[in-house]
């Protein structure tokens, strides 16, 4: 799995972009996303998703269950 | 645009020699004000009474640092911070209103370049534009690339222009350095609390470390980090504001404490402001129904800290994205698509040249209300008035009574003339509030008032406000705020001395919430 942004939740303040430790973020149509394939759900970096720790509206960067589940290597 | 050659010598005063104006100047102290209790109300205490030749060279010019300059000057902010570090119960994010005037909304947020662009394009328009801010919508040291880098721009193609952040604080030790660098003089920071206990009811959280801490233990930290940012700016150098919000129940009480930390590490200024939390704005203070405080508690506040420290009374809290005199806002000038088109000349002399001339209208400005207090100096009366001015800036009573979106509050004393604060009056943008009847709004705003000083007003209004008790003046049109408001007082003393007219203590007034609009 990786995290994802609900679009419409996103105020595009930015401050995930530089908290993300695989430059998985970027801004796009005014909002901003999340490569799922980048995304390692901040394992074996930080204790807590980045994204979600940062992000001032509760339950926009939430987990896509369309993607497996991330394995550390 | 206005006509800045005429109105210096329009309302009948005469320009001074400037030997003559400079030895006024000199013997001024406060914005005009003689307070002798305590610090003058209007954070430039424009005197060298008691302040540093250096220090009143940094804020003589800055609106938002002294109040006589605020008549004069305009700012602007830049929307190139749009990251925050931390969540505060009085913000929220998602909401965004064009026509909202409150800290933390832009229309556009801005990248460093079109910042830039933006900067020359107002000071080409507004030759008074002497100071850029960056104040969010969010925290300009959580996004620290964005904002040295437009302070780096602006610092190399306009270095008249002063340069000045806001910031929550969390972040602010780390960058200390860098502020210097590009000559910021003037940082605000935003301080609600000085007891972790309290600031858990204000803070829900801090990004911290990377992980978003919460309670006690973030409002501890955040606490920490403002009062060692506070204390290195000022062995940097560096004038320091501080920005409160007064929430009634929770903080309002415990800012007293506040004022006194912050002074004690070296504060040059206090502005204490009104919780704004309108039901609309879907903040959690909002939502959950907390008041903010009314005029005379807000201004009860302000004075208990007055003996302490120069407070600011004439704090607009303005829009990330303001531009203009504080209290006006023409950032709809100003969008990213009109700037991008305009063709700017950046024009260093003509821009030297129209503040000299500001000066003299300021200098002017001071010196008939020095003249006008010559004969009070003898009187002594517990006698205390509020009078509401409608001005459209210049330190005049220039703005009819209709066209008013705000009114500066004066009090008047023996003592003089002393700006305590300013009401908005313009309208609601949404949430039902549109249909609500003007008239009886403005008078429950300046309901603490004795008069109204306008350079124009209806008749119709006119009897309203009688009824209220609150007297209608359109005698001093065009005239210097100052120099009127003590004349008016000394007219009134004389009427209460020869029991024309009974002085009796007027009631509260409203502080207003909704939107700002421009139009």
């Amino acid at each position: 799995m990786a995290y994802k942004i609900i679009s419409s939740q996103c105020t595009s303040c930015s401050a995930c972009e530089p908290e993300c430790p695989n430059v998985a973020i970027s801004e796009k149509d005014g909002t901003f996303v999340i490569s799922a394939k980048k995304c390692s759900e901040c394992i074996g970096y930080f204790d807590e998703p980045q994204c979600v720790a940062v992000c001032p509206v509760e339950n926009t960067c939430v987990i896509d269950t369309s993607y497996p589940r991330y394995q550390a290597a | 645009m206005q006509n800045q050659t005429q109105s210096n010598n329009s309302g009948g005063q005469e320009i001074k020699p400037p030997e003559q104006i400079m030895q006024e100047i000199a013997e001024h102290k406060g914005c005009g004000t003689s307070s002798e209790g305590g610090k003058a109300s209007c954070g430039s205490s424009g005197g060298p009474e008691d302040m540093s030749p250096e220090v009143w060279e940094k804020v003589k010019n800055h609106p938002c640092y002294s109040e006589e300059a605020h008549h004069h000057y305009a700012r602007m902010h830049v929307a190139v911070a749009p990251a925050c570090n931390i969540q505060c119960n009085y913000c929220n994010r998602k909401y965004d209103c064009a026509n909202e005037s409150r800290p933390g909304v832009v229309s556009e947020k801005l990248t460093p370049e079109q910042a830039s662009k933006k900067v020359l394009a107002v000071a080409s328009t507004i030759p008074q534009m002497t100071v850029l801010g960056i104040a969010g919508p969010g925290d300009p040291l959580a996004n620290p690339e964005k904002t040295f880098k437009t302070f780096e721009l602006i610092y190399n193609a306009a270095p008249d222009i002063k340069l000045c952040l806001s910031t929550n604080g969390l972040a602010l030790p780390d960058h200390i350095d860098t502020i210097k660098s590009f000559n910021v003089d003037h940082v605000t920071i935003t301080i609600n609390m000085v007891d972790p206990e309290v600031g858990q009811h204000i803070y829900p959280w801090i990004f911290w470390n990377h992980k978003r801490v919460t309670g006690i233990e973030a409002s501890k930290i955040l606490h920490e980090r403002q009062m060692l940012g506070l204390e290195m700016l000022t062995a940097a150098g560096v004038l320091c504001k501080v920005n409160s919000v007064m929430i009634p129940g929770i903080n309002d009480k415990h800012l007293v404490e506040v004022n006194r930390a912050v002074k004690s590490r070296g504060a040059f200024l206090h502005n204490i402001m009104p919780l704004i939390s309108a039901p609309e704005h879907g903040t959690v203070f909002g939502l959950n129904g907390q008041r903010g405080p009314s005029a005379q508690e807000l201004k009860a506040l302000q004075d208990s800290c007055e003996g302490e420290m120069n407070m600011m009374r004439h704090c607009r809290q303005c829009r990330a994205d303001a531009v203009g005199l504080l209290g006006e806002d023409r950032s709809s000038e100003f969008s990213t698509e009109k700037v991008m088109e305009m063709d700017i000349q950046y024009d260093a002399e003509g821009r030297k040249a129209y503040q000299q001339q500001v000066e003299l209208e300021r200098q002017a400005t001071v010196a008939a209300k020095e003249a006008e207090m010559a004969d009070l100096v003898e009187e002594f009366s517990d006698v205390k008035i509020l009078i509401a001015v409608a001005t459209k800036g210049h330190g005049r009573v220039n703005e009819h009574f209709g066209h008013a979106q705000e009114f500066q509050i004066y009090e008047l004393s023996t003592e003089g003339s002393k700006f305590v604060g300013h009401r908005r009056v313009d309208l609601y943008c949404q949430g039902g509030f549109g249909e609500e009847d003007t008239l009886p709004t403005v008078i429950r705003a300046i309901n603490d008032c004795v008069a109204v000083f306008v350079a124009k007003i209806g008749g119709c209004p006119k009897d309203s406000l009688k009824a209220a008790g609150i007297d209608p003046v359109d005698k001093y049109a065009h005239e210097f705020i100052d120099q009127s408001t003590v004349r008016y007082f000394k007219e009134y003393l004389g009427k209460v001395k020869s029991g024309e007219i009974a002085h009796v203590a007027r009631g509260d007034a409203d502080i207003r919430q909704g939107a700002y609009i421009a139009a």
